[in-house]
């Protein structure tokens, strides 16, 4: 960890869930430095806390109580976190993120699927952008096609390049391989290597898929809300 | 390769409608006719009371002096002509002219006949008997294409309206038959087009048409122009102590009528405003229901940096442009069907007066569609709010943990 900086400081973070009377740890005294440049894959099975601590590390929702620091910036301690719209805001520039399920708006182009996210946080030339950043994906081709047109690896590739449009400085990618073929998975993996590799973009994965996670420079893998082995 | 892109809050708006085409339009097809009853209405309110004021404005007297019966029928009669006339004798022009507050006074009979030759199955033709002396110096807005007013105070002679003359075919010169009484009259004037009733009017001197009906001595009505320094309701009240006349004030008259037509208004204007709340109603069920169909997508917008008030504007934009579109096809759609519209409330009205009654101006389009997109605005507060409040991980949650 030598000389690179640390962007994401997680302490004794703690993620309680009530169902009911009954309170659920989905993150249980979990601590976790992640450094600028990391390319870091979270593994477990089903159950065991991985999309919660992305969500936690992502600032899309407070954890119940521990320390979380995001650039410098305290995003919750001892019990007191930051509001929807104050997140949303540290969120913007510092996080892009891609699902399973892609999540494109089917009637619009590919290129302005790309673009939807500079619509709330714009960045100048982001057409410039976009257009450099789905010709280096391969969709160069593809800019006036729409989702339905694309084939799964493409929409993916599409999803990246969106999560991508406002350079962000960390890439959460929960089980982007989840809906794809293993030919696709390992395209995927590639890119994703790629990116962290050329463009020293943070990378924080959740898969169960342990090919794409061994590319990744570190591996952690969690049971029952905790780290089990770093 | 064409890389140009717009992308604006607009863009995913407009898209978002388009993803279920059908429902938009209904819900747009549903605001527009909310829309086309609204500005027909409005446009009739606003026709029926500039072609009123017109009419009555065009006769040149405020009161006029009636036979007892009912104020409502004689005003309606004078304005417009028809049958049932009451009758009063000719000697109460001279207790009336010698009133102080009575600037001019002209004295008139109306006379109905049916003719035969009329349209294709016969009609009514009002004859309007009237003083060559007072009569044209109380209207003297009245001017000829061709001719001059009578030679004579009982001379055989007619002086014809705009359009009655190109109904009849007459010009100066022609001789002119009144059905029934086979009697022949000269048409010596023809007006020029006014807008008001007179245009569908045969002016015959009064005592040729006292003359040709045997109605010597008799009068249907008054016109009493009164000065303007004069006190018109105490003067109304030394008119109404005449015996056997009534005094029928046309500023009364208007308000009377107004007041008849306001009845089958608020009639409709409360269906239009049922059809506005049902219209409102589906805006928000669309709106709704797209919000709710696009929760996973809205949760995705907020984790790529939309604020609440990003989706509010978003939902907001949707609203707007289903009302502006629906809103803008409903004036088209009033202003396409105003003659049909004028044509059926002319057959359900009573009395309508001449020139349109249905005036659709800019100004009543504008305020027309704005008041849509307010009120759309209004009703996409609670979808818009429900989406805005929606958090990220909404979307999120079902991804595999």
């Amino acid at each position: 960890m030598s000389g690179k900086a640390v962007i994401i400081e997680a302490k004794n973070l703690k993620k309680i869930y009530k169902r009911g009377a009954e309170a659920i740890a989905a993150i249980n005294d979990l601590s976790l430095d992640i450094f600028r440049g990391d390319f870091l894959a979270i593994v477990g099975p089903s159950g065991s806390g991985k999309t919660t601590l992305l969500h936690l590390l992502g600032c899309l929702e407070n954890p119940t109580s521990g320390l979380l620091k995001v650039d410098g910036k305290t995003i919750f301690d001892d019990g007191r976190g930051l509001t929807e719209s104050e997140l949303t805001r540290i969120r913007r520039p510092l996080f892009g993120y891609i699902f399973q399920k892609f999540y494109l708006i089917p009637t619009l182009t590919v290129l302005e699927n790309a673009l939807v996210p500079q619509i709330f946080y714009r960045k100048p030339a982001a057409r410039e952008t976009a257009v450099e950043l789905l010709n280096r994906l391969g969709l160069g081709n593809r800019l006036h096609h729409r989702p339905n047109e694309l084939s799964g690896g493409e929409m993916q590739r599409l999803a990246i390049a969106r999560a991508l449009i406002n350079q962000p400085q960390v890439l959460l990618a929960d089980e982007p391989t989840g809906n794809l073929d293993s030919e696709r998975s390992q395209e995927i993996g590639e890119i994703l290597k790629s990116l962290n590799e050329e463009s020293g973009l943070t990378i924080i994965l959740v898969t169960h898929n342990l090919e794409l996670a061994h590319r990744a420079k570190k591996l952690i893998k969690l049971k029952d809300g905790r780290i089990v082995n770093q | 390769m064409n890389e140009k892109a717009k992308i604006s809050m607009f863009t995913i708006a407009w898209k978002n409608l388009a993803r279920k085409k059908t429902r938009s339009l209904l819900t747009a097809v549903g605001i527009g006719l909310a829309t086309w009853v609204l500005i027909s209405l409005f446009g009739f309110n606003h026709g029926y009371k500039k072609s009123l004021d017109r009419d009555i404005d065009s006769l040149g007297f405020q009161m006029l002096v009636v036979a007892k019966g009912c104020p409502y029928e004689a005003a309606t009669l004078m304005l417009k002509g028809g049958t049932g006339l009451k009758y009063m004798k000719e000697d109460i022009v001279q207790q009336i002219i010698s009133e102080k507050e009575v600037e001019s006074i002209t004295p008139m009979l109306m006379q109905v006949v049916f003719d035969p030759n009329k349209g294709q199955s016969g009609g009514l033709t009002a004859f309007l008997g009237i003083d060559p002396h007072t009569y044209p110096r109380i209207k003297p807005g009245l001017s000829f294409k061709q001719g001059s007013w009578f030679t004579e105070e009982d001379a055989r002679e007619v002086v014809m309206g705009y359009e009655a003359a190109e109904l009849e075919q007459r010009e100066v010169g022609d001789f002119y038959l009144i059905p029934e009484k086979e009697v022949e009259l000269k048409v010596v004037g023809i007006l020029n087009r006014t807008g008001s009733q007179d245009d569908g009017t045969i002016f015959i001197p009064l005592r040729t048409l006292q003359q040709i009906f045997g109605m010597e001595g008799q009068l249907t009505s008054i016109g009493i122009k009164v000065d303007k320094n004069a006190d018109l309701a105490q003067f109304e009240e030394k008119m109404l102590r005449l015996p056997d006349v009534q005094v029928v004030s046309l500023t009364q008259v208007k308000t009377t009528i107004m007041t008849l037509v306001s009845t089958a208004r608020i009639l409709v204007f409360s269906i239009a405003l049922i059809a506005v709340l049902i219209s409102v109603m589906g805006v928000i069920n669309t709106v709704l229901m797209s919000v709710m169909e696009r929760q996973k997508e809205i949760g995705i917008l907020k984790a790529m940096g939309a604020l609440r008030t990003d989706i509010f504007k978003l939902i907001w934009t949707e609203t707007a442009i289903l009302c502006f579109l629906g809103g803008a096809g409903g004036a088209f759609l009033a202003g396409l069907s105003s003659r049909v519209t004028e044509y059926l409330i002319r057959k359900l009205l009573p009395f309508s007066p001449s020139g349109g009654l249905v005036i659709i101006e800019a100004r009543l389009i504008a305020m027309a569609i704005t008041g849509v997109v307010l009120l759309g605005l209004v009703s996409g507060i609670y979808p818009a709010l429900r989406a805005s409040r929606l958090r990220p991980l909404e979307a999120i949650r079902t991804e595999e943990e």
